[in-house]
Formats: structure tokens, sequence, C-alpha cells
């Protein structure tokens, strides 16, 4: 065994040991924090892949940053345990059905041999000294531009409707914004009100009334 | 394994551990250098007691904390409670395996260097929130939450801010940063990239949890944030986190955008004194914050992060591109 498949059956390891605790976990806390885990190493075998940017973005997109507010959220919520397993049996069909549909995909990929997948080759292994992003980022903004620029309107649409929906303006909020704050004049905040003097005699005679 | 692979593998932990304990020395002695340069702003003495000029006092704070007792909430998680340091610390000293020091002085040379320390250093917000959520206390996990939503904020502006520098370096390779900034101060990337330059310095302050904002453990509000359940050498670890990121911040900055170990003026040799000077420049700013401004409002560090920070990279990024297409491109690489 070469050391690096050594490696490859360590990461598969932990990532499927990852996965089956992600749905087996009781505390969803756990749960996600196990996807992270199981990002982790899938991307550690990415890099195997020689795909290192992908592999370095997978971390720096899931785990730096999705599964932050995932965690956020979860955290967050008062979850009862009990009532998430309710629909246990009434969905069961149902995931049965998509889990039978993954299987046959994954079986189409794995025995790629007896569906003639062969004819594919595996791709020849790259020098050290040639860069994958430059590659990634060439093909997107050349060959594939259209589908890129169709993918990045969808996202910004996706951006601008989420935004869209979750704002509300209360109007009891006492929010200030700071650009109103900083340009107020001093006549608006202050008032100076010119008084009489009063003597000190009235002062302390007026001092002892008022003392409860 | 064959024997010359078991020889690589033993020179490369060598190496690890040669980068390692100066960082873990320069940390401890980082601590002590802000305690004296705050000392010194606010006309106090500072640390003076432990051997000459109070030279000894971090490895005495170091003793001390290892002496301690490591205790344990009754209704913390225990398990998670004492990964937390852990994911702490650990992004802050693997993202140190890809910084160079100088053109040939770097553990690993990577060509996607930019990348990798940037998603290293995302996941160091895991220690905090786990900290904050296993200590089972509501001023640890409130700190987490601000924690988490300011490092995922300042992060997309630290990230934008990189944008610029890959687009007028046009490599991911630190080294290859650094060598596209060569002949003189004028061509350091500070200059053209001025805005991105202070955007990254700030988030860069922002993302290390540093005065002034240091809201995650705003101790007018929430005692100490996440850490607050956490003694002993558990705490100080969390404290070796955060200033061997401040040094990996600072380390960044000088790399991108203040020429690394170029000499300012051409006639002058490179090497790493010029690093370790500019470095060591960006870490007293970082003190000098301190020292110098109040801790921000909480919505108001989302504001500038959101709204100030990020459109006024992406503004950047459009100029620097559109400049490129000009015949004054050559500025700007």
């Amino acid at each position: 065994m070469t050391y690096t498949t050594a490696i490859f059956y360590f990461f598969s390891a932990i990532l499927v040991f990852a996965g089956l605790r992600v749905i087996t976990a009781r505390n969803p806390v756990y749960a996600a924090l196990y996807l992270v885990l199981a990002f982790f190493t899938a991307a550690g075998l990415w890099m195997l892949l020689e795909a290192e940017f992908l592999a370095i973005v997978l971390v720096l997109v899931y785990v730096g940053a999705v599964m932050v507010l995932f965690l956020f959220v979860v955290m967050m919520l008062d979850i009862n345990l009990d009532r998430l397993r309710e629909g246990f049996w009434k969905y069961l069909p149902l995931a049965g059905l998509v889990s039978v549909l993954l299987m046959i995909e994954m079986a189409l990929i794995l025995g790629g041999r007896y569906f003639g997948l062969e004819v594919m080759g595996t791709p020849s292994p790259q020098p050290a000294d040639y860069s994958n992003t430059r590659a990634l980022g060439r093909l997107l903004y050349t060959d594939y531009v259209y589908a890129f620029e169709l993918a990045a309107v969808i996202l910004l649409v996706a951006i601008v409707a989420a935004i869209a929906l979750a704002l509300r303006r209360r109007k009891d909020s006492k929010f200030i914004d700071p650009a109103e704050q900083v340009k107020v004049k001093r006549d608006e905040r202050l008032r100076i009100v010119k008084m009489a003097p009063v003597k000190r005699e009235e002062w302390g005679a007026r001092g002892e009334e008022s003392k409860p | 394994m064959d024997w010359a692979s078991i020889q690589t593998v033993v020179w490369t932990l060598v190496k690890i551990l040669a980068l390692v304990v100066p960082l873990m020395l320069g940390v401890a002695y980082l601590t002590y250098a802000e305690r004296k340069v705050i000392g010194w702003m606010q006309v106090r003495i500072g640390p003076n007691r432990v051997g000459p000029l109070g030279l000894v006092q971090p490895i005495a704070d170091g003793l001390k904390l290892l002496m301690k007792e490591i205790i344990i909430p009754a209704g913390a998680n225990r398990g998670l409670f004492i990964l937390g340091p852990i994911l702490a610390i650990a992004p802050a000293l693997a993202a140190w395996a890809v910084i160079p020091f100088t053109d040939t002085l770097v553990l690993a040379n990577i060509d996607a260097g930019l990348l990798y320390v940037l998603a290293i250093t995302s996941m160091g917000v895991y220690g905090v929130i786990i900290a904050g959520w296993a200590s089972n206390s509501k001023y640890a996990f409130l700190g987490a939450m601000r924690s988490a939503a300011q490092m995922v904020s300042y992060e997309i502006a630290m990230g934008f801010a990189l944008v610029g520098v890959l687009m007028a370096a046009q490599s991911l390779n630190l080294v290859d940063i650094v060598k596209g900034q060569a002949g003189g101060f004028w061509h350091w990337y500070f200059i053209p990239l001025f805005p991105l330059f202070l955007v990254y310095l700030i988030a860069g302050v922002a993302e290390t949890n540093r005065a002034p904002f240091d809201v995650a453990e705003g101790e007018s509000e929430i005692v100490a944030g996440f850490h607050v359940e956490y003694s002993g050498m558990a705490f100080a670890v969390f404290f070796l986190a955060e200033y061997a990121n401040m040094i990996l911040v600072s380390a960044l900055t000088t790399l991108l955008f203040l020429g690394g170990w170029l000499s300012p003026l051409p006639f002058l040799p490179d090497g790493i004194l010029w690093w370790l000077l500019k470095t060591g420049f960006v870490l007293f700013l970082f003190l000098w914050f301190r020292a110098t401004f109040p801790r921000y409002r909480y919505d108001q560090i989302m504001r500038l992060g959101w709204k100030v920070f990020i459109p006024i990279t992406i503004v950047w990024i459009v100029v620097v591109g559109a400049m490129m297409q000009t015949p004054y491109g050559h500025l700007f690489h």
C-alpha cells in the first residue's frame, strides 16, 4: 500500500464515520459539527485528486461561512428532540425512495466499467507547477462565461429576494442612521435658556421645602 | 514506507518546530510589548518587576497559568469544552505553513497559498463558537454569537481586498506576490491598492477580535465573552491563538501590501530583517489602536463591515480592473 492509498483510506474512514454521525447524532449541534468534519475530510480527498482549488474553496465557503451560520441558527433554536422524531414512519417511504435513487446514481459511477465509462479514461497527473486555479478561471471566463454569468445573476436575484422578503421597517424602532447622526447641528439638539439670577437665600428656602 | 520518505517526514517536523517555537516566543513577547507600549501611551511604566525591565514577565505569566487548575463547569459539555481552545489555536498555527520569510525560507511554497491562508483562518471562528456554546453560560454564548457574526462579515471584506492583490500580482502564490512588488517602496501594492490596504488592515483587527472590535469579550457588557468559563492553560490557549493570529495578520499585511522581505530602497539588500521590521510595525499599529480607540457599538461594527467596507472593496476592484485595460495599467502591476 502506498502512502497516498493509506491517506485515502484514512480520510475515507473519517468521512464515512462523520457522515453516519451527521444523521445519527441526537443533538443537532453535534450533527452540524460532524458535517463540518465531513466537509473538511472531503476537502482532503479532493486534494488527493489534485483539485486543490475546489478543496480549498470547499473549506473556505462551506466550513468557513455556511456551516458557521448554520451552527449559529442551530445553537439559537430550542429544539425538542421528541417532536423531531414524530414523523419518522410517515416520511420513511419518501426517504427510502430518495436513498434508492442516490444508491443507483452511486452504483453508476462506482461500477463505471460495467457501463462503458472507461471511454472517458483516467485524467493524467499534472506536473507540480500546474495551476489548477488559473485553469479553472480561464475556463470559467472564456468557454463557460455565459453559464457563469447566468449563475451569478440567479444568485443575485436570490440575494435580492431574500432581503426583500425579510426586510421590515418597524415604526417604533429606535434605530438612528449614523449619517444623520453625524450631520446633526447644535441648534437641533440644544436650547439655551436665559434665566434671571436667583438669590441664595431663596434657593436655600426652596431646598428645605422640597426635602422629602 | 522507505527510508527516504521517513527522512522527509522527520525533516519536515523539525522545520515545523523551528517555525512554531519562535512563533510562541514571539507571542509571549508580544504580550510583554503590548503591556509596555500601552503603559507608555498611558504614562505608566508597565511590567517591570520580574527580571531586568520586566523581561521575564511573560514566562512568569505562562508558568502561573500552567500551574492553575482547569475548571470545567458542571453544566458544560465536557468534550466540546476542551475542543474549543484546540480549534482556536490549530488554524492560527496551521496558516503559518505557507507564510514565506524570504524567497527561499518557507515551509510549503504552495501555488494557492493565499487561498489556503484565507480558508484556514476562516476556521478559527469554530474555536470561539464551540467554546461559547459548550460553556453553557449566557455570557459565553452571547460572546460566541457576536464573534461568529462579526468574523463572517469581515471575512468577506478581507477576501475582496485579497482579490485586488491577486489581480495586481496575477498569482495566488505568496512568494510571487512579494516578487511582484520588487523595486523600491513605490512598487509596493499599498500605493495602487490603498483603499484595499486600509480595509484589509481594519478588517484584520476585526477578524482577530482585537480592540476596538473586541465585542466578543466586551467585559463591560458580557464579562469576558466566550472564554468567561475558562481557567488556567485552557484560557491561556485562547490568548496564544489570539496573539498568533495577530502576528499572522501583520505578516500577511506585510507580504501583500508592504513588500515582505524586500527593502524599501533598491540599493539596500533584501532580507528577513525587513520582514521582521514591517511585521513589527503593523503589530505596533494593533497595540496603538487598542490604546487609542474606544470599543465600537455592535450594530455599528456590522454596518461598517457590510455597508462601508464591502462597497469600497468592490468599487476598487472595478477600478483596478478598468485601469489595467488602459495605458496606465503598469501602475497597478
